[in-house]
């Protein structure tokens, strides 16, 4: 299984550094009253002498209906027989442990998803509470996309989160529009820099300018799977060993009414133009997703899948709507036309089309005509090239009658 | 845990597809009455393909924001959500009473209530009537005024020109505007005739759609004439061949819609407490100042 990507600087540094007295510091913790009254609830729940762990210790209510509570190891402490003020003092020697305890436990809750990301967040499955507190006290950084996630810890042991586009790195909160509500973040990913609708949400478009300055776990989860809908169950179902992928043939025949005709397109020779599909869509310069689908549940395409940190289990929407498309584009028959082009022309004609693909259009300069697909030079092959009806060289597209009307068959 | 899914059609062009549904979405939120509320679309994500594996809750209502019974709430829904077992005759509908079925979605492997769409419940009529208020800004408009209901004709799909027929009858039994008619965008009567078919000088035109979209802002604008080309725009109301038309848009985007969100899933046995009465009180229209 593929690790995610990360860039968990401070994080996974201090993680895998292994000698807590060299690394960054503890912070002192105070426990705070709703973590301990849960570690109360929690014992209430249990039989006597069953113990609840943390890292390191457990604790436990009495055998003997004394209302009182036992520690173990007790590390020098009173190991039974503690009255519910002396148990307080020693979580509060313990606070970082039983914060984290309550952090996952309460406050974060059972959701698998939402669970194993905030944990994979701060390792939590890998390093100490000791590691993980001195590392949180300094701010661990993860990647999501174009997301960047920044978890910390405050003096009672609360995780906090800072999530922003990873571009706005390093600018101070005050400078970005600040949002509280995660839901805020539908908003936030409609439209790209440029004020265009963004219909793939994993699309390496995102805008940046905002951040989610100070947000709860739930709220944090909550933010990232707005901004990228779906990615952190499916991640997390890869992670399990249980991502449920779709292949395109499986995902081509379950398409009906207008899309029914995509299943036409694979005609069992070969799966190029599948290929084609995923190198124009799925290419990680198009798609931030690590696309896990091939052809079928035997043949991988022969284009790469991406490095991205969350899966794609199938092709998405965007994709069958394009391949219904060239469906019917690529059922044409090839002809033979007659051209005459400079050599310059003709690269001229591949620098137009590799502009267009590459998105770059809008970098090229006005007046920069060494580019193909400057305007001016471009504005210069139509007139030259183009007669009234806006044929190329002339050359009408159907030997004998002009063009077809163009449906209109969006969705 | 209850959960609330509100699934709805989106778009990959236009940007405004979802709106309604979020702002009914955050509605139903603020009621309390659900402990999650998601939302799934056809051409958004998450995808109705993987909607379900972001919820939480095990009492799992999901309610289709489509007009009518049919395509897409009969076949595409239950076939992405992976609703085992499922078919049609589940709902026992005739194409307007879909009410709910009880099926395990495989993605989940967890029970979901798989509600009728909102455009078909009775409820409905009260969200066309509140849009005429909201256009007016009269919330006892009704006197003096013809309300028309307007939607796809049977060509698309035959249950649509049924919800819509429901509809407008059941308005017209209130007596509470002088005329009521259901008129169609592709058969008779047709929309773009609709002053010859109201003899009110003041008629309210209320598209039964969920989003404002193509149909809505540029179809139905350009056939009524209320504009030549729906670029240029037009004013509510508009005056075309001696009627005011007062143009209300798609119906879905009223705030009222949450309610009749609220009521596909009471119906297949939500536990609301308030909710419902308190949407009908927040989404009122305003009484003039
Ligand atoms: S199918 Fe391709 S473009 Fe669509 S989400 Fe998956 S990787 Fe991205």
């Amino acid at each position: 299984m593929p690790e995610p990507t990360s860039d968990a600087t401070t994080g996974e540094g201090a993680a895998a550094g292994g000698d807590p007295e060299a690394g960054p510091e503890v912070p002192d913790i105070d426990l705070p009253s709703d973590a301990f009254d849960a570690v109360l609830d929690a014992l209430a729940d249990r039989d006597a002498g069953d113990p609840l762990r943390f890292e390191g210790f457990g604790v436990a209510r009495d055998d003997d209906a004394t209302g009182e509570y036992r520690l173990d190891p007790a590390d020098g402490d009173r190991r039974t027989g503690l009255s519910e003020r002396e148990l307080h003092e020693a979580l509060s020697e313990r606070a970082a442990e039983v914060t984290d305890w309550y952090a996952f436990e309460r406050v974060v809750g059972e959701f698998g998803p939402r669970r194993a990301f905030l944990r994979w967040l701060e390792d939590a499955d890998g390093a100490t509470v000791a590691t993980r507190y001195a590392a949180l006290a300094e701010g661990i950084e993860r990647a999501w996309g174009e997301l960047k996630i920044t978890a910390t810890v405050t003096d009672r042991g609360e995780r906090r989160y800072d999530v922003r586009h990873a571009d706005d790195a390093g600018v101070p909160a005050d400078e970005l529009d600040r949002y509280d509500d995660p839901l805020d973040a539908r908003e936030l990913v409609k439209l790209d820099e440029k004020g265009r609708y963004r219909p793939l949400k994993t699309a390496p478009t995102l805008a940046g300018g905002w951040v989610f300055p100070d947000l709860g776990p739930r709220d944090a989860y909550e933010a990232v799977e707005t901004v990228y809908p779906a990615t952190v169950a499916n991640w997390h179902r890869e992670r399990e060993g249980e991502l449920d992928v779709t292949h395109w043939r499986e995902t081509m025949e379950r398409q009906s009414g207008i899309y029914g005709v995509v299943k036409t397109w694979d005609r069992g020779e070969g799966h190029e133009h599948v290929d084609w599909v995923a190198e124009a869509c799925c290419d990680d310069s198009q798609c931030l997703k690590r696309r896990e689908w091939g052809y079928d549940d035997e043949t991988d395409l022969d284009v790469d899948g991406g490095d991205g940190a969350f899966p794609c289990r199938e092709p998405c929407s965007v994709v069958v709507s394009a391949a219904r498309k060239w469906t019917r584009l690529e059922s044409e028959q090839p002809r033979t036309y007659e051209f005459e082009l400079t050599p310059s022309e003709k690269e001229q004609v591949e620098e137009i089309i590799d502009a267009v693909a590459d998105g770059r259009i809008d970098e090229i300069r006005e007046a920069d005509t060494k580019e193909g697909a400057n305007r001016y030079r471009t504005r210069f092959l139509r007139a030259k090239l183009f007669d009234d009806e806006g044929n190329l060289g002339g050359v009408p597209t159907e030997p004998d009658e002009a063009d077809e009307a163009d449906e209109a068959d969006e969705e | 845990m209850q959960s609330l899914v509100i699934v709805a059609h989106g778009s990959h062009l236009n940007p405004g597809s979802s709106a309604p549904t979020y702002d009914h979405a955050d509605t139903v939120r603020a009621t309390g009455a659900f402990d999650e509320v998601r939302t799934g679309f056809w051409k958004e994500e998450p995808h109705f393909r993987e909607v379900l594996r972001t919820v939480e809750g095990d009492e799992i209502y999901v309610v289709p924001l489509f007009v009518s019974e049919g395509y897409f709430t009969e076949q595409v829904i239950p076939r992405e959500l992976r609703l085992d077992g499922w078919d049609v005759s589940e709902w026992d509908s005739e194409g307007l009473s879909a009410d709910q079925a009880t099926l395990v979605a495989e993605d989940i492997d967890r029970e979901v209530h798989y509600c009728g769409p909102v455009g078909t419940h009775r409820a409905m009529s009260d969200v066309i009537v509140r849009r005429a208020e909201s256009v007016t800004g009269d919330p006892d408009v009704g006197e003096g005024f013809g309300l028309a209901v307007v939607g796809h004709g049977t060509e698309r799909n035959e249950n649509s020109a049924k919800a819509i027929e429901y509809h407008a009858d059941r308005i017209a039994e209130r007596d509470r505007f002088d005329e009521v008619r259901a008129l169609y965008m592709d058969e008779e009567p047709e929309v773009d005739d609709l002053p010859e078919f109201f003899e009110s000088d003041d008629v309210v035109l209320v598209p039964l759609f969920i989003a404002d979209g193509y149909h809505t802002q540029e179809d139905i604008p350009e056939d009524v004439g209320l504009c030549e080309d729906h670029t240029e725009g037009y004013d509510v109301p508009e005056t075309v061949d001696g009627t005011r038309i007062w143009y209300a848009g798609a119906v879905g985007t009223e705030p009222l819609m949450a309610d009749v969100i609220l009521e596909r899933a009471a119906d297949a046995g939500a536990d609301l407490g308030t909710a419902l009465d308190d949407v009908r009180e927040t989404t009122r229209v305003a009484t003039g100042d």
